[in-house]
């Protein structure tokens, strides 16, 4: 169906459900893609989309980057990370500014990179910040999975993966989120599937369409969502089946429970998840650098997000970034007050750039 | 960062290939691949490993959307 089409059909729809309709995108190349492709522009008024927590960037605790930035100022640690955590803020500073100081902080695009640098560098320990949700967490791995095989015994990971399933059943038993339908990341559920979503269908009566990422797919998401809604249906459906199937890629699902068990992760601006994040199984913890050295930071647990910083309610959907008092004055992607502003697939980078267009 | 970009397998050896994105050449593992792919199949990839075989029309719709996201995201790591 072509987009002007889809259009149309979207618009009758709506009148058939006579109410406003509120849609979650939970995935941050989604709020992206939304932005370029001038969506919102494109539909009418009563549907409004809300961004969800799904950046990983932006969920990953202010602990986390403290430890991070104290595992990097080891002087025999090459730490490595994707570049989108550079900036990332921890209480004073970030990695990016732990690296100028002279600490050993190397940008990866794969953490495959991280393991020949380890392998080139027998004399230190290579530490991967492990970051990212469950596209990632299979790479990384497959990576241990190398590093066993090739026997190099200097690499290590410190595990700050997220989940998505569990994070979406916290927004939703929390009661606070109003929303009538998911638009669930594509390329998450490349890896695991239509069926760890089923809850939302069962427990909470929500429809939901695992959906790609170009404009006519992201408009036919809204149309089969619209669909269910006007329907009375909940369902998990995939719009994205190119690359989406029912039971995602077991392969990789099978690798990532090999190596990581869920636990208990605190989502930054958000709070602790039960079963949200991954830490490695007992038997590889001697890969997991927590327990081959004593990290030390003075850090006491908590939210620790800056003060005026509304990260927490956006990631939740309960406030878009113009609400938020510091948006584009104290606070733009050059110096960033909060997460959400720093990765470009957080929602107050995409508001900021795109123009803010509610 | 969960963005997974569709790219051409030119060579392979055993469990690891080289594939051509946009011209650039990375070699990438096949390991999580939960099928034979042969030369020219498009992967998708992410991280440094292939997630999914994509047939060619998709590959090709999604690569010219992909472009533009890289040319306006300018330090995003992919
Ligand atoms: S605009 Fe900046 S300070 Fe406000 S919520 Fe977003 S990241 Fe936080």
């Amino acid at each position: 169906m072509e987009g002007v089409i889809i259009i149309e059909n979207i618009k009758k729809l709506l009148d058939s459900i006579k109410r406003p309709v509120r849609l979650m995108e939970v995935c941050g190349t989604h709020t992206v893609a939304i932005f370029r492709h001038g969506i919102r522009k494109l539909l009418p008024e009563k549907i409004l989309l809300i961004s969800g927590p799904g950046c990983p960037v932006c969920v990953t605790s202010v602990e986390d980057v403290e430890k991070a930035m104290a595992i990097a100022r080891n002087e025999d640690i090459i730490f490595t990370t994707f570049g989108d955590m550079m900036r990332v803020p921890g209480i004073e500073k970030n990695l990016s500014e732990v690296r100028a100081e002279g600490a050993d902080v190397r940008v990866v695009y794969s953490p495959m990179d991280a393991l020949r640098i380890a392998s080139d560098n027998k004399d230190k320990k290579v530490v991967f910040f492990a970051t990212g949700f469950e596209t990632t967490s299979p790479s990384v791995a497959g990576t241990l999975f190398e590093a066993d095989k090739l026997k190099i015994d200097n690499f290590y990971i410190y595990s700050a993966h997220k989940l998505v399933p569990p994070a979406l059943d916290a927004l939703l038993g929390s009661g606070e989120v109003n929303v009538d339908g998911f638009i669930l990341p594509g390329h998450v559920s490349t890896i695991i599937g239509s069926r760890p979503y089923e809850f939302i269908a069962e427990k909470y009566r929500k429809p939901s369409v695992i959906t790609g990422f170009d404009a006519e797919d992201i408009l036919q998401g809204i149309y089969m969502l619209l669909e269910q809604i006007a329907s009375n249906r909940a369902e998990v459906e995939i719009q994205y089946k190119k690359v989406v199937r029912e039971e995602g890629n077991p392969k990789a699902v099978e690798l990532m429970n090999e190596y990581f068990e869920p636990s208990d992760a605190y989502w930054r601006g958000i709070g602790t998840i039960p079963l949200s994040g991954l830490k490695l199984r007992e038997k590889f913890r001697h890969r997991d650098i927590s327990s081959a050295i004593k990290i030390n930071i003075s850090f006491a647990f908590g939210p620790q997000e800056p003060q005026g910083c509304s990260c927490g309610e956006i990631l939740r959907g309960l406030k878009t970034p113009d609400q938020c008092p510091l948006f584009g004055c104290a606070c733009t992607p050059e110096s960033p007050v909060g997460a959400c502003m720093v990765s470009t697939e957080g929602s107050c980078a995409a508001y900021y750039k795109y123009g803010g267009f509610i | 960062m969960c963005l997974a970009i569709p790219s051409r397998v030119i060579r392979i050896q055993d469990m690891n290939a080289t594939v051509d994105v946009y011209g650039a050449r990375r070699d990438i593992s096949l390991l999580l691949l939960p099928e034979e792919v042969a030369l020219g199949d498009f992967v998708l990839v992410h991280a440094g490993f292939a997630i999914q075989k994509v047939d060619n029309d998709a590959a090709h719709e999604a690569l010219k959307y992909i472009k533009q996201i890289i040319e306006e995201t300018e330090e995003d790591e992919l």
